[in-house]
């Protein structure tokens, strides 16, 4: 069945009937390029949600004072809550079994000089476990610890962006900047994932930013990381006890949505994994529905080659051709086709989505790819089909009389 | 060469059935060149395809060069087809994409000839019918007359036992019909037997023998005396 002769005669027949070859390997090309990209854009969706989290941790609640909107136990509404560092003690004290840690979080804008340079960024006054919360890479010196904490330090660690504006390629380690009127040595230098703008902060030490600010003890926000162990049932519940636990504390009414805020990352993400899911399925099938319209096609061009060689096939039968060796060449005929337009059409496809990269990042598609087995199985079922398809119509025509193929017009 | 003997073949149309060959008895001798004649409907194209092992008989009993041919599956008369037979039809039947050459080589082919000796013979058989420099043309760049030479020429490339014809000069003017007959008797000079259908007396005049069907049995068997078609050409 594999001889040359075989071959040559096949890619004859390929060659000279053009339009049919066309057609058919069109459609299979076709098919399995438009599978390849949406595929790949369906994990370009996830990819974008997956990056919207992939630089915080996900074990995460950030805890935000808002303003009472019902009055309760004797105060009046539109009181304005705040925290302070007692708070964090409290978390500590009586959901201590849940939590992994806590960092505050008080955020101030302010200009920022190094010689000549200056420039504004925003500056987070932290505790040390601020840098496991958004996952802060130290590309050198050192994070805030508890130290810096307990002395109250005028030490600043710097983003990668600030170190570029305002030293360019001079070492920062050990350099004093002028932030919002004080000086602050710099003891470390960080990058980010999430991109330049989080790479253009300035953390110090939580304590110090409470001394400048006439030695108050407020602050801004919390950030409660749950461990992870607990799961999302678990988060659930610690954000519906810190819920309760502050409205006790703070005199807020039970019924009161706007008293405290708490952002629950692990829920956020779940929702927007199903979300990215449930848009991923829906790819899918359209996907699957192309693959699918692909052997229908490839069936139709099948049967029609089929019908379109009837008489062709009973001259060949009258000088000799067995049933086998016409289902042969038919078969092996639309095998070859399928395969060489097949492939095509995948590393087409590929190619597409290795082009597109990071362009549809506006579009919430960042990075499409497709599992190289994943795209070459799709491949093989659309000619495993087309195969089947061409199977069918070619026993049927090598089972008619040559005498009635010969009539055929 | 061919033995037929009480040959029955009807054909079901619906609920009755059309009893098209009653009872032939009929033979052929090697190195004859015989005329199958009659009306339409007389019967002789389901001879002349039974003969061929395009259709099967009913009754009776096939013999050809000694081999009987009875349950026959499609395998094996493709396989009979092809060692025994060679084909000429009405209207040509070459297949269109493929050259002069490549269409005589084709009964080669599924005799698993190898290419080179495939496209000698060919080429030899071409030169034979006149048309050695019209071996790479396509069917559709030949007269009629040309593609019914390349037809025969593809007939007698795979050196079968019997050349069967279907009214081989149907489809062509007079002058042309008296050249493929020329070619066709001297074909037959050389020794092979021939078998032609036809409704057209001169044609069936220019062979050996001719056999009258009419309504499924032969109702005249007679030799003649050839007329050359060379006088005509």
């Amino acid at each position: 069945m594999f001889s040359r002769d075989n071959w040559k005669e096949i890619l004859q027949t390929i060659q000279k009937n053009k339009l049919r070859t066309f057609l058919s390997g069109f459609t299979v090309a076709l098919g399995i390029l438009i599978f390849v990209v949406l595929f790949g854009m369906g994990n370009g969706l996830v990819n974008t949600f997956n990056e919207f989290f992939g630089d915080d941790a996900t074990n995460v609640l950030y805890v935000f004072p808002g303003k009472t909107t019902v009055p309760y136990k004797g105060y009046k509404s539109n009181r304005v809550i705040e925290f302070d560092n007692s708070d964090l003690e409290d978390i500590n004290k009586n959901l201590g079994m849940f939590v992994a840690y806590t960092t505050p979080r008080i955020s101030r804008g302010g200009l920022v000089k190094y010689k000549a340079k200056s420039n504004n960024y925003t500056t987070r006054a932290v505790g040390p476990a601020h840098q496991y919360a958004e996952k802060t890479i130290m590309m050198k010196g050192r994070f805030i610890n508890e130290e810096d904490i307990k002395n109250k330090t005028k030490y600043v660690v710097i983003g990668r962006m600030v170190e570029n504006d305002l030293f360019g390629n001079e070492n920062s380690l050990g350099e004093y900047i002028d932030v919002a009127g004080s000086a602050f040595k710099v003891i470390g230098v960080f990058q980010d994932d999430g991109g330049d703008n989080e790479e253009r902060l300035i953390y110090m030490p939580y304590t110090t930013r409470q001394l400048i600010e006439k030695n108050t003890d407020k602050i801004d926000q919390m950030i409660v990381a749950f461990k992870p162990e607990i799961g999302y049932a678990g988060a659930m519940a610690l954000d519906r006890s810190l819920d309760r636990f502050f409205k006790e504390k703070k005199y807020i009414s039970p019924d009161d949505q706007n008293g405290v805020f708490i952002r629950n990352v692990a829920d956020q993400l779940k929702q927007n994994q199903q979300f990215a899911r449930v848009l991923q399925i829906i790819v899918a099938f359209v996907a699957f529905g192309t693959i699918i319209a692909g052997i229908i096609g490839i069936s139709n061009i099948m049967v029609f080659v089929v019908k379109e060689r009837t008489k062709e096939l009973g001259i060949r039968k009258a000088l000799g051709a067995t049933p086998k060796s016409v289902i042969g060449s038919i078969l092996l005929e639309s095998v070859f086709i399928t395969t060489i337009s097949g492939f095509l059409g995948m590393v087409l496809g590929v190619f597409i989505l290795n082009s597109l990269g990071e362009k549809l990042k506006d579009y919430f598609i960042t990075n499409p790819y497709i599992d190289i087995s994943m795209a070459i199985s799709a491949t093989v079922v659309l000619i495993f089909f087309g195969a089947i398809a061409g199977y069918i119509p070619a026993k049927r025509a090598a089972g008619i009389k040559p005498i009635e193929a010969l009539r055929d017009e | 060469m061919i033995e037929i003997k009480d040959l029955h073949k009807s054909y079901k149309m619906g609920n009755n059935s059309l009893h098209v060959l009653k009872g032939i008895n009929f033979s052929v001798e090697e190195g004859e060149l015989v005329a199958i004649m009659g009306s339409s409907g007389s019967g002789k194209s389901t001879l002349l395809n039974i003969l061929g092992m395009l259709d099967v008989l009913d009754e009776g009993s096939y013999t050809l060069d000694g081999v009987p041919i009875k349950n026959l599956n499609e395998t094996k008369a493709a396989n009979y087809r092809n060692k025994f037979l060679g084909f000429v039809f009405q209207s040509f039947n070459l297949i269109n994409y493929k050259s002069a050459m490549e269409n005589v080589a084709l009964p080669l082919y599924y005799q698993k000839v190898g290419r080179k000796e495939r496209q000698e013979k060919a080429l030899k058989y071409l030169g034979q019918v006149g048309l050695k420099e019209w071996s790479n043309h396509l069917p559709s760049e030949l007269s009629g007359g040309q593609k019914q030479r390349v037809a025969i020429a593809r007939a007698m490339a795979a050196e079968p036992k019997v050349l069967l014809a279907d009214e081989p000069t149907g489809a062509l003017d007079s002058a042309t019909s008296y050249e493929v007959m020329d070619l066709i008797q001297k074909i037959n000079d050389a020794g092979n037997t021939i078998l032609i259908v036809t409704h057209e007396p001169d044609i069936a005049d220019m062979c050996k023998r001719i056999v009258h069907l009419k309504d499924g049995v032969i109702v005249e068997d007679k030799k003649i005396t050839q007329v050359r078609a060379s006088q005509y050409v």
